[in-house]
């Protein structure tokens, strides 16, 4: 299993997530659609990272955007 | 400026927005180029801004924040291929990379979507040949110090040249230069035969150099073919497959943090905690932690999720805020007062559609009481004014003539749920993807277009009634199907979450694959790690095993299932909201090269069993042969096995280097180490294990002899038969998977032609199934190394938790109802239903919607003759209203 070696006592509900690709906002969406507060932390003006540059996606040929 | 977005193959300004879907859909000033910040001239966008948006004075802020664990997805960079000489990037306008060659082919790219020579666009020529070059900054470490294998260039090269294909007006002749097709994913395999079918030429070669032809203007490509000869081909366009890498700002951010990475500046992790880093509390996931495709990045991304919020578990809502809901108006007895927002969406829509006709013609249509023109009709500005608005005008119906209710419905929803109106009262007319963008040279006539949109929208909008959802309590509790590692791994995850679980096994241990695996590709001992996660699991109060047991039947919907389980003769109902298919999948027999007849012959498990054993064989093997792709990759079974390259070369390492006399050989047909699993196979030619590449039309032949058996091949290279005798033969066996077809059926699941778990989305949900609260994980979904399978199974537990930490579910809304007076059970809705949410009530004989499973596609309304579904929301007196409308202007 993960490293389970850090059990703070009074943990806190928030987490960061740092870079809005498409890994960053999916992990984001999972952490705050079970309950916690996320801090999404993005460099650039605007979320979605390389996919978003992205044409056509394999295998399916499905619009990245 | 150059624009970044499209690769600097478009311009920008300096002040911008970063592309047309962009969120947030605001401009943003460029502080390197902009004349203002940089020289203190011009200032013209301060002057021109009606909301004063504009603060030069602006700075970047130090912001304090307490959270209890992060996650690292800072992604990729792309390989700069300038740095180069050999590949004259940048000496010629058709020399692109990849991502470039993404803008080229893009609707919304600096081509608009043309195929034509980027030094050329004026006359708009198109090339006739194209060529790839693979392995740009990547397994090249002569050139630049990237050892390993990008993972994603075989796929999105082959991807490229079929859709180039398919762009282009003349036949257009595509070659892919490589050295080995890496197409390992799920269906990729496929995609390639497909790719060779429509006639993509690929050429197993490294390309050695690339330069513009002055004479003619077009591109020479250098390549010494598979034979040994110097060859030089003209190309019109020469697209390079840059590889990714991690940016000098991750690397920074890592090192500031202090966490460790690895040779290559990627995250390092162990196979067995694959989203940890080196620091307790900071997780990582997607290209930051190694190359890796669009899919695993998204179960990574959820992987992290899990393993991020393990530890604050008993701190669960304790920082999200809840919603106060103002009271819902009771608009039954009013008679429609409409309210129109038709939004210039900046340019996209107000640059081609004249947004003031349009809403001019909406005033004076029956029923609209008011009507107003936004920038952005989705800004937040304009949803808390639209509350101000509903309020203050008494509307009861709202029309929002702007984009695509897929992505901004729910959106506008909220606002009217603000507005203390039933959300269900707004009905939006696209007048973006289906007008502007696609009339974009007619203005005109998209104007005309729009406003009969706009009217059509109106007229629905007075027959739209509010639409009432219930609520289902969520039973807190997993089912997990298969006791493996990666069953075992997800039953933790929840446990560990605070949810007790369920774990169903077939058989009489846990374990699964497990058990018979010798080391990882990171040369970690899997026997310790699953007896390890075994006593874990048997220690864990939550989780509750139930060996030798089967899945019988299942009932119920998300949130609600009761599944039946068989534990030899015994029975039992289990309640829980969610399930987790994690069945694994098997090594199959082979049916050729002499196994099961020889017992120099074994299969790589089997070799794996003789290494945990000591077996004396292993020691005194003068000369080992491996044969890969048994089974796998022909047309029974075209899928590649994922698994086997690394896990045969794996092998023959531990043999090589436990007696360095021993001849090893690998015959491959391609070498798939992706990623960093790249080291190994380098680690192997370094120890002089020797590769032999066979074609699928020659394959080797063996003859058994006494105690060994004689394998006989074709040295590519010289192109003479060679042989060897083998004291042991070891056949890297196809993947085959369970039949799950029982278990499928009880949950309503599917699978694909191979039989492996069908997914929701291939790339953005590769772990639900279409059945809402049933996921899948591991090898049941595709062939997958153990870091794979345990990612995934984190993936899968983090997901069910979107579930799990609900108190209810809302059902109804936009679903079917049955008018029962008209039903005359014959049951064609049943038959079209794709979500199996009708039923025939057997004593009253009339269909019955089940409003927990109906996902409100409409297919009963639209087969039954006598109209006795209606679809809430899409009812016939409304689409009828909508069509008359249409009719008359």
């Amino acid at each position: 299993m993960e490293k389970n070696d850090l059990t703070p006592a009074e943990p806190q509900g928030s987490v960061m997530v740092v870079g809005g690709g498409v890994a960053g906002m999916q992990s984001a969406l999972d952490i705050a659609n079970s309950g916690f507060y996320v801090y999404l932390v993005e460099k650039s003006p605007a979320i979605g990272g390389k996919m978003a540059q992205l044409d056509k996606t394999f295998p399916t040929n499905d619009c990245a955007m | 400026m150059d624009d970044e977005y499209n690769e600097e193959l478009g311009k920008r300004k300096a002040i911008y927005v970063p592309y047309s879907q962009a969120v947030p859909l605001k401009y943003a000033i460029d502080p390197d180029n902009c004349l203002y910040l940089t020289k203190g001239r011009c200032g013209t966008c301060e002057t021109v801004c009606p909301s004063h948006a504009i603060n030069y004075l602006d700075q970047e802020k130090e912001i304090t924040l307490n959270v209890g664990s992060v996650v690292l997805s800072t992604g990729f960079k792309s390989f700069d291929p300038s740095k180069l000489d050999y590949l004259s990037f940048g000496k010629h306008p058709d020399i692109v990379t990849a991502m470039g060659f993404e803008r080229v082919l893009s609707a919304t790219g600096p081509q608009g979507g043309h195929l034509v020579l980027p030094s050329d666009k004026k006359h708009k020529k198109e090339p006739k040949k194209i060529a790839w070059l693979q392995c740009v900054g990547s397994r090249d470490e002569n050139r630049c110090n990237n050892g390993y294998c990008s993972s994603v260039c075989c796929m999105y090269a082959v991807k490229q040249s079929v859709m180039a294909k398919d762009h282009s007006k003349v036949p257009l002749d595509c070659a892919v230069f490589y050295m080995d097709m890496r197409t390992q994913g799920k269906d990729f395999d496929r995609y390639l035969e497909n790719a060779k079918e429509n006639g993509v030429r690929f050429v197993r070669s490294r390309v050695h150099s690339v330069y513009p032809d002055r004479d003619k203007g077009d591109l020479v490509v250098g390549y010494v073919d598979e034979l040994g000869v110097m060859v030089t081909e003209h190309f019109d366009m020469v697209v390079l497959s840059t590889g990714l890498e991690i940016s000098a700002d991750s690397f920074e951010l890592a090192t500031t943090m202090g966490i460790e990475l690895d040779r290559s500046n990627f995250i390092k992790t162990d196979s067995f905690n694959p989203v940890s880093t080196s620091m307790p509390g900071v997780y990582a996931c997607g290209v930051f932690t190694g190359p890796k495709d669009i899919p695993q990045s998204v179960m990574e991304a959820s992987a992290a999720a899990s393993a991020a919020t393990e530890n604050l578990a008993l701190a669960r809502h304790s920082k999200t805020q809840a919603i106060t809901i103002p009271k819902q108006r009771d608009v039954a007895g009013e008679s429609p007062r409409i309210g129109v927002f038709v939004c210039n969406c900046g340019t996209n829509i107000g640059g081609i559609v004249d947004v003031p006709a349009v809403a001019e013609y909406a005033r004076h249509l029956s029923g609209v009481v008011y009507v107003e023109e936004n920038l952005f009709t989705c800004s937040q500005d304009t949803q808390d004014k639209m509350v101000e608005v509903i309020r203050e005008k008494k509307l009861n119906r709202i029309v929002i003539a702007a984009c695509t209710p897929k992505t901004h419905e729910d959106l506008f929803r909220e606002t009217l749920i603000d507005a203390g109106l039933n959300k269900y009262l707004v009905e939006m007319a696209n007048i973006r993807n289906q007008d502007s963008w696609v009339h974009s040279n007619a203005p005109e006539r998209a104007t005309a277009k729009a406003k009969d949109l706009v009217r059509m929208a109106i007229a629905k909008a007075l027959h739209l009634a509010p639409l009432f959802e219930s609520q289902l309590p969520v039973s807190p509790a997993a089912l997990v199907v298969g006791g493996g590692i990666t069953g075992m791994t997800a039953a933790l995850a929840l446990s560990r979450q605070g949810y007790p679980v369920t774990l169903v096994e077939q058989n009489q241990t846990l374990g699964g694959n497990g058990r018979l695996l010798h080391k990882t590709a990171k040369n970690e001992a899997v026997a310790v790690f699953v007896r390890k996660i075994i006593s874990e699991v048997e220690a864990d109060e939550r989780v509750h095993v139930l060996l030798g047991s089967t899945v019988q039947g299942v009932e119920g919907f998300v949130g609600n299932f009761k599944t039946t389980v068989a534990t030899g003769d015994d029975t039992r109902i289990v309640d829980h909201g969610v399930a987790l298919l994690a069945t694994g999948a098997k090594e199959s027999r082979p049916e050729a090269y002499c196994y099961g007849e020889h017992d120099a012959v074994m299969t790589l498990l089997d070799l794996d069993a003789r290494f945990a054993e000591n077996a004396a064989v292993v020691d005194r093997a003068e000369n080992v042969v491996f044969i890969q792709c048994v089974g796998s990759r022909n047309p029974a079974h075209p899928y590649c096995s994922k698994v086997c390259c690394t896990h045969a070369i794996r092998s023959a390492i531990t043999l090589k280097r436990k007696n360095p006399e021993t001849g090893v050989y690998v015959l491959y047909r391609d070498i798939r180490t992706y990623g960093q699993r790249e080291f190994l196979y380098r680690e192997a030619r370094e120890l002089g294990i020797l590769f032999f590449q066979y074609d699928v039309d020659n394959t080797p032949v063996v003859t058994p002899g006494e105690d060994h058996v004689t394998v006989t091949f074709t040295d590519h290279v010289l192109g003479r038969p060679l042989a060897v005798d083998a004291d042991i033969l070891c056949l890297a066996a196809r993947i085959d998977a369970w039949d799950n077809t029982r278990l499928g059926q009880a949950f309503k699941v599917t699978s694909d032609n191979d039989g492996w778990f069908l997914e929701a989305h291939q790339k953005l949900r590769p772990v639900d199934f279409a059945t809402d609260g049933v996921f899948l994980c591991g090898m049941a979904h595709y062939p997958k190394p153990v870091d794979e399978s345990i990612s995934q199974a984190r993936a899968a537990a983090a997901r069910a938790l979107t579930v799990l930490s609900r108190d209810s579910i809302n059902v109804g809304g936009i679903v079917a109802e049955i008018n029962r007076e008209r039903c005359g059970g014959c049951g064609g809705c049943v038959a079209v239903c794709s979500y199996n949410a009708i039923t025939i009530d057997p004593e009253k004989h009339v269909a019955v919607v089940n409003d927990a499973l109906c996902k409100g596609c409409g297919a009963c309304a639209a087969t039954c003759p006598s109209e006795a579904p209606s679809l809430m929301g899409f009812n016939n007196e409304q689409l009828y209203a909508q069509i008359k409308s249409a009719m008359t202007v």
